[in-house]
């Protein structure tokens, strides 16, 4: 029984940074209308400018909670503004082509200066250790992890749905040139948008710091994932995305317990099965 | 106030409406060229409209008659010559910006989203001056609203539809409205409703540039007319004129 629990809040984790990563590929997608293949290199920025501040400047977790996103973000609104933004109008394959090439040079430039294996990044002091649960021992810094990272989704949730900028945003969507004419600033909207994406993937990035280590390639790895769990969520839905990303992190974890051996390739299944049957993914609308 | 252009202006307009009061020019379209893509679909389009007036451009399906809306909200990527907006040239200002300085847009499509609710529909456009309506004073206007504020945009009738895109940019303060055919497609009765409203607004004190395919309906609340037709105007005539001008709007509009 252990084992199951260990298992389950492993799910969990993992749910936590497919959700957070998930949730910002529908915003962008939505606004951007593109695939976001740089999300797991943005991801490791996320980790890697955690680590730097600490290394260089002193600056601990907590800082890094705020800072990391908020520097990787603003290199995202620079990569918007300097080439995302000339993609306008064309085909999804461009932005895909262009986020993925992003994605490969980032990471080959952190590898060339850091090698591929894991820099250590300790567990702040206040998250330390762990409390018996009697069924399980439960480290606090993994609690932590997911119950921040479902504060932050729903936030994330609450701000698209429930407020007069999401207002503007799901409007934005669905009709940009309205919205405009208006008189709201839709360019800026759209910029940001990326910026605030690509922050929820730097956030992700410091939380894992302590759990993964922190890796050139640890977006790569994961992003496959992030994308089939995409896949079975669709993009129409901010809190499809957050389920989803949840449930399937859970559903592996399980899947770890009682079939081991197909653990790793339990959401690819789920996304052939989901493709078959519903194309355009669990809460997605029809493209 | 009152400089020569601007009585000008008046002039036309007094064929229609009593006191000859000089009123500002509020817009003036001059050789107004505009392209889709490659296509080239304006072909120097020139007419104005005065303070308080209601102008309709009539004219056929294709004729030009969204674009030339289009091209004034700042929307149609590639336009040239001059459109002055209160004495502000705005040929190439962006439409957000164009949105602030006081002009508001009612597409032919109504643009009423379906992912926001009919209250965030209508809370949707940002204010860009003092002065607009009140919640209140919209409901008064449109009654049916007020019933439907939690349901999704795009669940209403399109009568509601095109009441909802109606009020929600009576709520920015913008004096100077662009309806683009508010009637197509409608039963008689909201018709009659869309009517009385816009003479309401005019009432008001609203400007009004209407875009119309249904004369009979717009000889009822408009001041004066432009006919457009394959990218021009092509005749401008004051609603008193209508019925002298019946033969050749009926050569135009293919009616
Ligand atoms: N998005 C577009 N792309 C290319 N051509 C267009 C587009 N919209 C309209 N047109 C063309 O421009 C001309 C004028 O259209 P429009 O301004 O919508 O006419 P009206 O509103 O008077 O019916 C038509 O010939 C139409 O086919
Ligand atoms: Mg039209």
């Amino acid at each position: 029984m252990q084992a199951l629990y260990a298992q389950l809040l492993v799910g969990l984790i993992n749910g936590s940074f497919y959700a957070l990563l998930s949730l910002g590929l529908a915003v962008i997608f939505g606004m951007l209308n593109i695939i976001n293949f740089a999300h797991g290199a943005l991801y490791m920025m996320g980790a890697f400018v955690a680590y730097f501040l600490l290394q260089y400047s002193g600056l601990n977790y907590w800082w890094a909670l705020i800072l990391a996103p908020a520097i990787v973000g603003l290199f995202g609104i620079l990569l918007e503004r300097t080439m995302l933004q000339w993609l306008t109008g064309l085909d999804h394959l461009y932005g895909l082509l262009l986020t993925f090439g992003i994605a490969l040079i980032v990471q080959g430039l952190f590898q060339n200066y850091f090698g591929s294996s894991g820099l250590p990044y300790a567990i702040p002091d206040l998250l330390k250790g762990g409390v018996n649960l009697g069924f399980m021992y439960l480290p606090i810094y993994r609690a932590w992890v997911v119950v921040f990272s479902l504060v932050v989704c729903l936030a994330t949730w609450y701000l698209i749905e429930k407020t007069q900028l999401g207002a503007y945003l799901r409007a934005a969507t669905e009709n940009p040139t309205l919205v405009r004419a208006f008189g709201i600033n839709v360019p800026l909207m759209i910029t940001l948008t990326y910026g605030l994406g690509v922050g929820l993937a730097a956030l992700a990035g410091v939380l894992s710091a302590p759990i993964n280590q922190v890796r050139p390639l640890m977006g790569a790895d994961l992003i496959i994932v992030v994308f089939a769990v995409v896949v079975i969520g669709g993009m129409g839905s901010i809190m499809g995305s957050i389920i989803t990303g949840f449930a399937l992190g859970v559903i592996e974890g399980l899947t770890k317990y009682f079939y081991p051996e197909a653990s790793n390739t339990v959401v690819f299944v789920l996304m052939v099965l989901v493709l078959l049957v519903k194309p355009q993914g669990l809460t997605g609308r029809a493209a | 106030m009152s400089n020569p252009a601007n009585n000008a202006a008046a002039m036309t307009r007094s064929a229609s409406s009593a006191p000859a009061v000089s009123r500002k020019t509020v817009l003036t379209v001059e050789n107004l060229e505009a392209w889709y893509g490659e296509s080239h679909i304006l072909h120097g389009v020139n007419f104005n409209v005065t303070e308080g007036e209601v102008v309709t451009l009539l004219g056929r399906n294709g004729a030009g008659k969204t674009t030339t809306l289009k091209s004034v909200m700042g929307i149609i990527g590639k336009r040239t010559g001059s459109v002055e907006f209160e004495g502000q040239n705005i040929i190439r200002t962006a439409s957000d910006k164009i949105a602030r300085l006081g002009v508001a847009f009612c597409p032919e499509e109504r643009g009423i989203f379906a992912s926001l609710d009919v209250r965030e529909n209508l809370m949707l456009p940002p204010q860009v001056r003092e002065g607009g309506l009140t919640l209140d004073q919209i409901f008064e206007l449109f009654p049916n609203l007020k019933e439907r504020l939690n349901s999704q945009g795009t669940k209403l009738s399109g009568g509601e539809q095109q009441m909802l895109a109606i009020a929600r940019i009576l709520r920015t303060g913008a004096r100077f409205l662009m309806l683009d055919e508010p009637t197509e497609g409608l039963a008689p009765v909201i018709i009659q409703q869309i009517g009385q409203m816009i003479a309401r607004l005019k009432q008001q004190g609203f400007t009004i540039l209407l875009v119309e395919q249904n004369f009979r309906f717009a000889s009822t609340v408009a001041d004066r007319f432009y006919v457009m037709e394959h990218g021009r105007i092509v005749e401008g005539f004051a609603n008193s004129e209508l019925e002298a001008n019946m033969d050749k709007l009926h050569t135009y509009l293919g009616v």
